[in-house]
Protein backbone atom coordinates (compact mmCIF):
# COMPACT_ATOMS: atom_id res chain seq x y z
CA UNK A 1 0.00 0.00 0.00
CA UNK A 2 1.01 3.66 -0.37
CA UNK A 3 2.45 5.56 2.09
CA UNK A 4 1.93 9.21 2.59
CA UNK A 5 5.01 11.57 2.15
CA UNK A 6 4.41 14.41 5.20
CA UNK A 7 6.25 17.52 5.30
CA UNK A 8 5.51 19.45 8.38
CA UNK A 9 7.04 22.75 7.90
CA UNK A 10 7.12 26.15 10.26
CA UNK A 11 8.31 29.27 9.58
CA UNK A 12 11.76 28.85 10.16
CA UNK A 13 12.43 25.13 9.97
CA UNK A 14 11.38 22.03 8.96
CA UNK A 15 10.03 20.33 11.49
CA UNK A 16 9.66 16.40 10.44
CA UNK A 17 9.67 15.11 7.28
CA UNK A 18 9.18 11.16 6.98
CA UNK A 19 6.43 8.50 5.99
CA UNK A 20 3.66 8.16 7.13
CA UNK A 21 0.40 5.98 7.15
CA UNK A 22 -2.21 8.47 8.19
CA UNK A 23 -2.22 12.36 9.21
CA UNK A 24 -5.24 13.85 11.13
CA UNK A 25 -4.99 17.59 11.26
CA UNK A 26 -7.70 20.46 12.98
CA UNK A 27 -8.85 22.15 9.88
CA UNK A 28 -11.02 25.35 9.81
CA UNK A 29 -14.09 23.36 9.45
CA UNK A 30 -13.55 20.46 11.92
CA UNK A 31 -10.73 17.71 12.19
CA UNK A 32 -10.09 15.93 8.73
CA UNK A 33 -8.09 12.35 8.79
CA UNK A 34 -6.30 12.03 5.39
CA UNK A 35 -5.17 8.27 4.54
CA UNK A 36 -2.90 7.30 1.58
CA UNK A 37 -5.32 8.20 -2.02
CA UNK A 38 -6.90 11.05 -0.67
CA UNK A 39 -7.94 13.54 -3.25
CA UNK A 40 -5.80 17.06 -4.00
CA UNK A 41 -7.09 19.09 -0.82
CA UNK A 42 -5.95 22.14 0.93
CA UNK A 43 -6.98 23.48 3.78
CA UNK A 44 -6.65 26.33 6.66
CA UNK A 45 -5.72 25.10 10.20
CA UNK A 46 -7.22 26.36 13.48
CA UNK A 47 -4.75 25.81 16.73
CA UNK A 48 -4.97 22.60 17.63
CA UNK A 49 -2.84 19.07 17.68
CA UNK A 50 -1.71 17.24 14.38
CA UNK A 51 -1.27 13.72 14.75
CA UNK A 52 1.31 11.46 12.42
CA UNK A 53 0.99 7.78 12.09
CA UNK A 54 4.69 7.36 11.33
CA UNK A 55 4.98 4.42 8.45
CA UNK A 56 7.66 2.90 10.81
CA UNK A 57 5.29 2.10 13.76
CA UNK A 58 5.35 2.99 17.30
CA UNK A 59 3.67 5.71 19.02
CA UNK A 60 2.15 8.16 16.70
CA UNK A 61 3.80 11.97 16.59
CA UNK A 62 1.50 14.67 17.93
CA UNK A 63 2.77 18.25 18.07
CA UNK A 64 0.34 21.31 18.79
CA UNK A 65 0.38 24.15 16.69
CA UNK A 66 -1.11 27.88 16.34
CA UNK A 67 -2.58 28.45 12.80
CA UNK A 68 -1.16 27.35 9.33
CA UNK A 69 -2.85 25.38 6.20
CA UNK A 70 -2.63 22.24 4.77
CA UNK A 71 -2.12 21.09 1.18
CA UNK A 72 -2.41 17.14 0.12
CA UNK A 73 -1.43 16.43 -3.69
CA UNK A 74 -0.71 13.00 -5.12
CA UNK A 75 -0.08 11.00 -1.51
CA UNK A 76 2.19 14.15 -0.38
CA UNK A 77 1.06 15.93 2.49
CA UNK A 78 2.60 19.34 3.51
CA UNK A 79 1.59 20.81 7.07
CA UNK A 80 2.79 24.82 6.71
CA UNK A 81 2.40 26.18 10.35
CA UNK A 82 3.28 28.90 11.90
CA UNK A 83 4.39 28.06 15.48
CA UNK A 84 4.76 25.31 16.93
CA UNK A 85 5.06 23.37 19.98
CA UNK A 86 5.99 19.50 20.51
CA UNK A 87 3.41 18.04 22.21
CA UNK A 88 3.55 14.16 24.00
CA UNK A 89 6.20 13.51 21.71
CA UNK A 90 7.27 9.87 22.93
CA UNK A 91 10.83 9.97 23.75
CA UNK A 92 11.47 6.73 21.56
CA UNK A 93 10.40 8.24 18.17
CA UNK A 94 13.57 10.33 16.64
CA UNK A 95 13.23 12.98 14.42
CA UNK A 96 14.45 12.38 10.82
CA UNK A 97 16.79 14.81 9.53
CA UNK A 98 15.55 17.29 7.62
CA UNK A 99 16.32 16.50 4.00
CA UNK B 1 64.61 63.78 17.45
CA UNK B 2 64.13 61.28 20.36
CA UNK B 3 60.25 62.52 20.05
CA UNK B 4 60.47 61.73 16.76
CA UNK B 5 60.87 58.37 17.42
CA UNK B 6 58.63 57.87 20.22
CA UNK B 7 55.61 59.40 18.46
CA UNK B 8 55.99 56.24 15.58
CA UNK B 9 56.42 53.71 18.63
CA UNK B 10 53.26 54.77 19.62
CA UNK B 11 51.55 54.90 16.68
CA UNK B 12 52.82 51.49 15.95
CA UNK B 13 51.40 50.01 19.45
CA UNK B 14 47.83 51.62 18.48
CA UNK B 15 47.39 50.44 15.41
CA UNK B 16 48.60 46.87 16.49
CA UNK B 17 45.90 47.20 18.67
CA UNK B 18 43.35 48.52 16.27
CA UNK B 19 44.65 45.16 13.90
CA UNK B 20 43.90 43.03 16.57
CA UNK B 21 40.14 44.63 16.75
CA UNK B 22 39.97 43.95 13.19
CA UNK B 23 40.71 40.77 12.91
CA UNK B 24 38.52 40.23 15.76
CA UNK B 25 35.29 40.91 14.14
CA UNK B 26 36.51 39.10 11.00
CA UNK B 27 36.36 36.15 12.53
CA UNK B 28 33.00 36.69 14.35
CA UNK B 29 31.77 37.79 10.86
CA UNK B 30 33.08 34.86 9.75
CA UNK B 31 31.60 32.21 12.44
CA UNK B 32 28.25 33.89 12.06
CA UNK B 33 27.76 33.69 8.34
CA UNK B 34 27.62 29.87 8.28
CA UNK B 35 24.95 30.34 11.14
CA UNK B 36 22.78 33.30 8.59
CA UNK B 37 23.22 31.05 5.44
CA UNK B 38 22.24 27.74 6.73
CA UNK B 39 18.98 29.90 8.14
CA UNK B 40 18.59 30.75 5.05
CA UNK B 41 18.41 26.89 3.64
CA UNK B 42 15.78 26.47 7.11
CA UNK B 43 13.69 28.46 5.71
CA UNK B 44 13.20 27.86 2.00
CA UNK B 45 10.80 24.54 2.88
CA UNK B 46 8.04 27.06 4.31
CA UNK B 47 8.69 29.07 1.48
CA UNK B 48 8.20 26.84 -1.48
CA UNK B 49 5.28 24.95 0.70
CA UNK B 50 4.18 28.43 0.69
CA UNK B 51 4.25 29.14 -2.97
CA UNK B 52 3.17 26.37 -4.31
CA UNK B 53 0.17 26.83 -1.93
CA UNK B 54 -0.47 30.34 -3.14
CA UNK B 55 -0.04 29.14 -7.08
CA UNK B 56 -2.67 26.07 -6.73
CA UNK B 57 -5.52 28.67 -5.19
CA UNK B 58 -4.30 31.43 -8.08
CA UNK B 59 -4.46 29.30 -10.65
CA UNK B 60 -7.77 27.36 -9.66
CA UNK B 61 -10.14 30.15 -8.52
CA UNK B 62 -9.91 33.35 -10.09
CA UNK B 63 -9.55 35.81 -7.32
CA UNK B 64 -9.77 39.21 -6.52
CA UNK B 65 -7.92 39.53 -3.67
CA UNK B 66 -6.82 43.24 -1.63
CA UNK B 67 -3.62 41.92 -1.62
CA UNK B 68 -4.01 41.96 -5.34
CA UNK B 69 -5.78 44.45 -6.84
CA UNK B 70 -3.87 47.95 -7.84
CA UNK B 71 -5.04 51.22 -6.01
CA UNK B 72 -3.80 53.86 -8.46
CA UNK B 73 -6.09 56.48 -6.52
CA UNK B 74 -3.65 56.09 -3.46
CA UNK B 75 -1.15 58.35 -4.19
CA UNK B 76 0.88 57.16 -1.03
CA UNK B 77 3.89 54.77 -1.34
CA UNK B 78 5.40 52.16 1.83
CA UNK B 79 9.33 51.66 1.40
CA UNK B 80 10.93 49.07 3.69
CA UNK B 81 14.84 49.75 3.68
CA UNK B 82 16.51 46.52 5.28
CA UNK B 83 20.17 47.99 6.68
CA UNK B 84 22.39 47.01 9.64
CA UNK B 85 22.41 47.87 13.32
CA UNK B 86 26.16 48.17 13.50
CA UNK B 87 28.90 49.80 10.90
CA UNK B 88 32.29 47.89 10.19
CA UNK B 89 30.60 46.32 7.47
CA UNK B 90 32.34 48.34 4.34
CA UNK B 91 29.38 50.35 2.07
CA UNK B 92 26.81 47.30 2.82
CA UNK B 93 24.27 49.85 4.64
CA UNK B 94 25.20 52.94 2.43
CA UNK B 95 24.71 51.18 -0.96
CA UNK B 96 21.01 50.50 0.69
CA UNK B 97 20.64 53.84 1.85
CA UNK B 98 21.60 54.96 -1.33
CA UNK B 99 19.27 52.22 -3.66
CA UNK B 100 16.41 53.66 -1.21
CA UNK B 101 17.07 57.45 -1.48
CA UNK B 102 17.32 56.68 -5.70
CA UNK B 103 13.37 54.76 -5.40
CA UNK B 104 12.39 57.72 -2.95
CA UNK B 105 13.27 60.22 -5.61
CA UNK B 106 11.44 58.09 -8.55
CA UNK B 107 8.28 58.05 -6.64
CA UNK B 108 8.77 61.89 -5.78
CA UNK B 109 8.69 62.21 -9.33
CA UNK B 110 6.12 60.26 -10.17
CA UNK B 111 3.97 62.33 -7.96
CA UNK B 112 3.70 59.93 -4.94
CA UNK B 113 3.96 60.32 -1.16
CA UNK B 114 6.97 57.92 0.73
CA UNK B 115 6.02 56.38 3.94
CA UNK B 116 9.06 55.55 4.98
CA UNK B 117 9.71 52.10 7.37
CA UNK B 118 13.54 51.01 8.50
CA UNK B 119 15.46 48.38 9.82
CA UNK B 120 18.46 48.74 11.64
CA UNK B 121 19.79 51.54 13.42
CA UNK B 122 22.12 52.65 10.60
CA UNK B 123 19.28 53.54 8.32
CA UNK B 124 17.11 54.86 11.79
CA UNK B 125 20.07 57.08 12.00
CA UNK B 126 20.38 58.37 9.05
CA UNK B 127 17.06 59.52 8.62
CA UNK B 128 16.93 60.91 12.44
CA UNK B 129 20.02 63.03 11.46
CA UNK B 130 18.13 64.35 8.44
CA UNK B 131 15.12 64.72 10.53
CA UNK B 132 12.55 62.82 8.07
CA UNK B 133 9.53 60.81 9.65
CA UNK B 134 9.76 57.15 9.71
CA UNK B 135 6.66 55.22 9.69
CA UNK B 136 8.07 52.42 11.56
CA UNK B 137 11.76 51.30 12.90
CA UNK B 138 12.83 47.71 13.91
CA UNK B 139 16.39 47.66 15.05
CA UNK B 140 18.38 45.69 17.48
CA UNK B 141 19.19 42.13 15.06
CA UNK B 142 19.95 42.97 11.93
CA UNK B 143 22.49 40.08 11.75
CA UNK B 144 20.31 37.35 13.20
CA UNK B 145 16.21 37.99 12.38
CA UNK B 146 13.62 36.02 13.63
CA UNK B 147 10.49 34.75 12.31
CA UNK B 148 8.65 36.93 14.79
CA UNK B 149 10.49 40.29 13.75
CA UNK B 150 9.15 39.08 10.01
CA UNK B 151 6.27 38.48 11.36
CA UNK B 152 5.23 41.64 12.82
CA UNK B 153 7.38 43.81 10.39
CA UNK B 154 4.66 42.20 7.85
CA UNK B 155 1.87 42.32 10.04
CA UNK B 156 2.70 46.21 9.99
CA UNK B 157 3.32 47.03 6.27
CA UNK B 158 -0.26 44.77 5.60
CA UNK B 159 -2.15 47.14 8.23
CA UNK B 160 -1.02 49.75 6.29
CA UNK B 161 -1.52 48.39 2.43
CA UNK B 162 -5.05 47.40 4.28
CA UNK B 163 -6.15 50.49 5.49
CA UNK B 164 -7.60 53.28 3.70
CA UNK B 165 -6.67 56.14 1.90
CA UNK B 166 -7.69 58.86 4.46
CA UNK B 167 -6.38 56.42 7.32
CA UNK B 168 -3.19 56.68 5.78
CA UNK B 169 -3.11 53.49 3.56
CA UNK B 170 -0.36 53.13 1.60
CA UNK B 171 -1.17 52.04 -2.34
CA UNK B 172 1.97 50.29 -2.88
CA UNK B 173 5.09 48.77 -1.04
CA UNK B 174 8.59 48.49 -2.31
CA UNK B 175 11.38 46.55 0.02
CA UNK B 176 15.20 47.92 -0.39
CA UNK B 177 17.38 44.69 0.70
CA UNK B 178 20.64 43.29 -0.06
CA UNK B 179 20.23 40.28 -2.00
CA UNK B 180 22.94 38.18 -1.05
CA UNK B 181 24.38 36.17 -4.33
CA UNK B 182 27.48 34.51 -3.12
CA UNK B 183 30.58 35.50 -0.41
CA UNK B 184 32.40 38.10 -2.75
CA UNK B 185 28.90 39.28 -4.44
CA UNK B 186 26.00 40.83 -2.59
CA UNK B 187 23.79 43.48 -4.31
CA UNK B 188 21.28 45.58 -3.24
CA UNK B 189 17.96 45.23 -4.78
CA UNK B 190 14.98 46.96 -4.53
CA UNK B 191 11.29 44.56 -4.83
CA UNK B 192 7.93 45.76 -5.11
CA UNK B 193 6.08 43.49 -2.63
CA UNK B 194 2.50 44.89 -2.89
CA UNK B 195 0.52 45.10 -4.36
CA UNK B 196 1.25 41.28 -5.29
CA UNK B 197 1.77 40.05 -8.64
CA UNK B 198 0.27 35.89 -8.02
CA UNK B 199 0.06 33.76 -10.39
CA UNK B 200 2.74 34.57 -13.70
CA UNK B 201 5.76 35.00 -11.75
CA UNK B 202 5.13 32.53 -8.97
CA UNK B 203 5.61 29.40 -10.53
CA UNK B 204 8.02 27.64 -11.39
CA UNK B 205 9.08 26.36 -15.10
CA UNK B 206 8.71 22.83 -15.91
CA UNK B 207 6.64 22.02 -13.26
CA UNK B 208 3.80 19.93 -13.70
CA UNK B 209 0.40 21.08 -13.75
CA UNK B 210 -1.17 21.84 -10.13
CA UNK B 211 -3.71 19.35 -9.54
CA UNK B 212 -7.16 20.02 -8.89
CA UNK B 213 -7.57 20.96 -5.35
CA UNK B 214 -10.54 20.59 -3.07
CA UNK B 215 -10.49 23.76 -0.96
CA UNK B 216 -11.88 23.90 2.66
CA UNK B 217 -14.09 25.88 3.70
CA UNK B 218 -13.43 27.72 0.40
CA UNK B 219 -10.48 28.97 -2.37
CA UNK B 220 -11.18 32.70 -0.67
CA UNK B 221 -11.11 31.85 2.65
CA UNK B 222 -7.89 29.85 2.33
CA UNK B 223 -6.55 32.67 -0.17
CA UNK B 224 -7.32 34.98 2.12
CA UNK B 225 -4.98 32.78 5.29
CA UNK B 226 -2.54 32.44 2.62
CA UNK B 227 -1.51 35.56 1.07
CA UNK B 228 -0.41 37.42 4.27
CA UNK B 229 2.15 34.33 4.91
CA UNK B 230 3.25 34.67 1.53
CA UNK B 231 4.82 38.33 2.14
CA UNK B 232 5.46 37.74 5.83
CA UNK B 233 8.14 34.61 4.12
CA UNK B 234 8.73 37.24 1.46
CA UNK B 235 10.00 39.31 3.67
CA UNK B 236 11.80 36.95 6.68
CA UNK B 237 13.58 36.08 3.27
CA UNK B 238 14.69 39.71 2.44
CA UNK B 239 15.82 39.62 6.23
CA UNK B 240 17.68 36.93 6.23
CA UNK B 241 19.44 37.50 2.50
CA UNK B 242 20.39 40.75 4.45
CA UNK B 243 21.60 39.19 7.67
CA UNK B 244 23.83 37.07 5.34
CA UNK B 245 25.22 39.56 3.34
CA UNK B 246 25.85 42.48 6.04
CA UNK B 247 28.12 39.46 8.10
CA UNK B 248 29.56 38.72 4.44
CA UNK B 249 29.99 42.38 3.96
CA UNK B 250 31.70 42.61 7.34
CA UNK B 251 34.27 40.14 6.61
CA UNK B 252 35.46 41.61 3.99
CA UNK B 253 35.70 44.99 5.16
CA UNK B 254 37.30 44.19 8.01
CA UNK B 255 39.44 41.44 6.39
CA UNK B 256 40.75 45.20 4.17
CA UNK B 257 41.20 46.84 7.58
CA UNK B 258 43.40 44.08 8.68
CA UNK B 259 46.38 44.34 6.15
CA UNK B 260 46.18 48.29 6.16
CA UNK B 261 47.04 48.17 9.31
CA UNK B 262 49.40 45.40 8.78
CA UNK B 263 50.72 47.96 5.93
CA UNK B 264 50.61 51.02 8.11
CA UNK B 265 53.06 48.62 10.92
CA UNK B 266 55.12 47.87 8.32
CA UNK B 267 55.55 51.54 7.51
CA UNK B 268 55.80 53.21 10.58
CA UNK B 269 58.64 50.39 11.70
CA UNK B 270 60.52 51.80 9.02
CA UNK B 271 59.90 55.37 9.58
CA UNK B 272 61.03 54.33 13.51
CA UNK B 273 63.92 53.01 12.56
CA UNK B 274 64.76 55.63 10.48
CA UNK B 275 64.53 58.01 12.85
CA UNK B 276 66.56 55.86 15.82
CA UNK B 277 69.62 55.45 12.99
CA UNK B 278 69.13 59.09 12.40
CA UNK B 279 69.45 59.86 15.99
CA UNK B 280 72.40 57.42 16.61
CA UNK B 281 74.13 59.16 13.76
CA UNK B 282 73.96 62.44 15.18
CA UNK B 283 74.91 61.73 18.32
CA UNK B 284 77.78 60.04 17.06
CA UNK B 285 78.86 63.08 14.96
CA UNK B 286 78.09 65.39 18.02
CA UNK B 287 80.40 63.16 19.87
CA UNK B 288 82.81 62.81 17.47
CA UNK B 289 83.06 66.79 16.92
CA UNK B 290 83.13 67.19 21.25
CA UNK B 291 86.53 65.05 21.05
CA UNK B 292 87.90 67.03 17.48
CA UNK B 293 87.47 70.00 19.70
CA UNK B 294 89.10 68.85 22.65
CA UNK B 295 91.53 67.19 21.22
CA UNK B 296 92.04 70.55 19.31
CA UNK B 297 92.45 72.64 22.29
Amino acid sequence: MAHLQVDLVAADRKVWSGEASMVRAPAADGDVGILPGHAPFLATLRAGTVRIVPVSGGEPRRVTIDAGFLSVDFDHVTVVVDAVTEGETPSGLTTPTAG
Amino acid sequence: MAGQQRVYRQRIKSTQSLKKIFRAMELIAASRIGKARSRMTAASPYARAITRAVSAVATHADVDHPLTTERPENNRVAVLLVTSDRGMAGAYSASVLREGEKLIAEQLERGKEVVLYVTGRRAVSFYTFRHRELAGRWTGASDSPTAETAQEIANTLLDAFLADTDEGGCGELHVVYTHFVNMVTQTPRVVRMLPLEVVEGVMEPGEEPLPLYEFEPSPEVVLDALLPRYIQSRIYSCLLHAAASELAARQRAMHTATENAEDLIRMYTRLANQARQSEITQEISEIVSGADALAAS
